[in-house]
């Protein structure tokens, strides 16, 4: 028996394109990060055929544990077909070959910049979100040493101190996307740019999240079934985008979260973010028949908890 | 004559009786060969101000920051008779036990408000968070402690919500006094807390200083080298030179008659 048909053919580059170290690395790494939800574990961020910034964290996240029966979907910003999810996706596919789909409900595995899709992701799910900047403490304290030092003591006080400041400058909490959360009661989080609409999404999830932040090279997770709270005061309740009176543009749908589209004449358009959930939308209206999840806000902006939708002030 | 039976119950004085809030032994502290705090000794009771007064280089400042647990001591022992630390040896204790007696039990004002406040956060805010970390998350009761805090130390109500750096030196001293009372301390810690004000600005802050310290009961430690300052506030004067105690006793003692050479040099330089 001759030596070459004992071995693999050439290939030319190993599965998923991150050699097996690395990605057993990444895997520890995911495996920590689950088991300490919300805290930032390092690891050593590989070179990838893309700029920083551009989703390596999440790219790295998604290649360590892709498999060949998996069914991806990337969103860019709730888009699938923007430059830099189309990117991403051809190039995971090439180089694991795996099937990809635009329907949230058929992916098992989410890579995704800044949203969270509009239904509801399950338990085979796991979403996976590029982060830019993983340290919420950053606003507030330079010092990365620092910084660790305060999440080692739970010592979040300026945290608090950020959102009281902008009480008493705006009479209301401006913060926009990343808005910090603390996970299981323990670590606080920056949930990457996601905007505030998303937050409650990760509360109690069924699915894995996994946040990977490639140019600063740190990941964390918050595992299903996990508690993630918004930073609130008592007395002064969490509020998502205020977008009641927004009515999509294409669907006609309202309570779900849009991109506001300028006109020539000043005034706006609207056209819900997440275009998967559109294009299910759209092809349902022709007749098709499509299997829907649950979104998580109904069409009166109530919220889906425990099996019923209700207003997010009573969450 | 009408003299009473009643037997009189004779009582010893209230010092006496009382232990001292503060009791300090024996605290040493070394920077590389040079000995900075050397076998200072100290007590102080509830409601009493100790003046502490010497020449730059002294010791005072860095036996200030032992007091507030800032930095770690070579050797001695310090306690506090506070709620739940009456036991402990507090430069023994842990990073968060250390840190829960600073914020509750202990305020402080600096010579220099960068230290004491964070500028990039409102008047309001700076006192506020003491109260946060206390563990307050109504934003409404945030707001009403840091007003009542800010008026307590005569801080102008309109300004609450300015930045410090906007506000004049005998302000921003008023700030950092009112989150030291935040959380109504036991103990005070004045580090040259008038030092930079004009004159009048600084008898206006003395005046809250001493009312408060009535209206409170507050025990104090104030570092000055003015001992214009001390005289006003203290109850007892502590003399350091090359960091030891070179004289200790009440205010009027050691201003009129000192007994130390260099406590003599001092008094007769002011007056």
């Amino acid at each position: 028996m001759p030596l070459k048909s004992l071995s693999h053919p050439y290939q030319g580059y190993s599965y998923a394109f991150l050699d097996e170290a690395a990605k057993r690395e990444l895997r520890r790494t995911i495996l920590k990060s689950i088991a300490i939800p919300g805290y930032q574990v390092p690891y050593a961020s590989r070179e990838v055929p893309f700029a920083r910034g551009w989703g390596t964290g999440g790219l790295q996240a998604t290649l360590a544990i892709i498999g060949p029966k998996d069914s991806l979907k990337v969103i860019d910003q709730g888009d699938d077909d923007s430059v830099n999810a189309a990117n991403l996706r051809r190039f995971i596919t090439s180089m694991t070959g795996v099937s990809t789909t635009t329907d949230t409900q058929k992916a098992s595995l989410i890579q995704s910049r800044h949203r969270i899709p509009e239904e509801i992701l399950d338990t085979y799910q796991t979403l996976v979100l590029q982060v830019p900047m993983p340290e919420p403490l950053r606003s507030v304290e330079k010092s990365r040493a620092v910084a660790q030092q305060m999440h080692a003591d739970a010592d979040y006080g300026l945290m608090w101190l950020k959102l009281y400041e902008q009480m008493v400058r705006y009479s209301q909490i401006t913060l926009g996307t990343g808005y910090p959360s603390l996970v299981h009661g323990r670590y606080v989080m920056d949930p990457s740019p996601i905007p505030r609409w998303d937050v409650p999404k990760l509360h109690q999830a069924r699915h894995l999240t996994i946040l990977s932040a490639g140019r600063e090279k740190r990941l964390y997770a918050v595992p299903p079934f996990t508690e993630v709270r918004p930073l609130e005061f008592d007395d002064i309740p969490y509020r998502v985008e205020d977008q009641k009176d927004w009515h999509c543009g294409k669907t006609g749908l309202k309570s779900k979260f849009m991109n506001e589209l300028p006109k020539d004449d000043g005034s706006s358009s609207y056209e819900i973010s997440d275009s998967g959930y559109v294009e299910k939308y759209l092809r349902q209206k022709e007749g098709e028949s499509i299997r829907f999840a649950k979104p998580y806000y109904d069409d009166d902006g109530k919220f889906y908890r425990d099996d019923v939708f209700r207003e997010l002030k009573d969450d | 004559m009408n003299l009473s039976l009643e037997p009189i119950t004779l009582e010893p004085p209230r010092l006496v009786l009382e232990k001292p809030l503060l009791e300090a032994h024996k605290l040493n502290i070394y920077y590389g060969k040079l000995h900075v705090v050397a076998d200072v000794s100290l007590e102080l009771y509830r409601a009493e101000v100790l003046g502490v007064v010497g020449e730059s280089g002294s010791g005072k400042s860095t036996l200030l920051r032992l007091l507030n647990l800032q930095e770690d001591v070579d050797s001695g022992d310090y306690h506090l008779a506070i709620e739940g630390y009456k036991a402990n040896n507090l430069f023994a204790l842990d990073r968060f036990a250390k840190r829960e007696v600073q914020t509750r039990h202990i305020g402080i004002v600096y010579q220099s408000p960068h230290l004491g406040l964070r500028m990039h956060a409102s008047s309001s805010g700076n006192v506020a968070e003491r109260l946060i970390i206390a563990g307050e998350r109504r934003y409404s009761a945030l707001r009403e402690a840091a007003k009542s805090s800010l008026a307590a130390s005569e801080f102008p109500l309109e300004r609450m919500d300015d930045l410090p750096r906007k506000l004049s030196g005998g302000m921003q001293q008023r700030v950092q006094l009112a989150k030291a009372i935040a959380l109504k301390p036991e103990l005070l810690l004045l580090d040259e807390p008038t030092t930079g004000l004009d004159v009048s600005v600084q008898a206006l802050v003395l005046d809250t200083l001493k009312r408060l310290q009535r209206e409170l009961g507050i025990a104090m430690i104030i570092v000055s080298h003015d001992l214009g300052v001390i005289r006003t506030l203290a109850d007892r004067i502590m003399v350091m030179r090359h960091g030891q105690v070179v004289e200790l006793g009440l205010a009027d003692q050691v201003l009129e008659d000192p007994q130390h050479p260099y406590t003599q040099q001092l008094v007769h330089a002011k007056l």
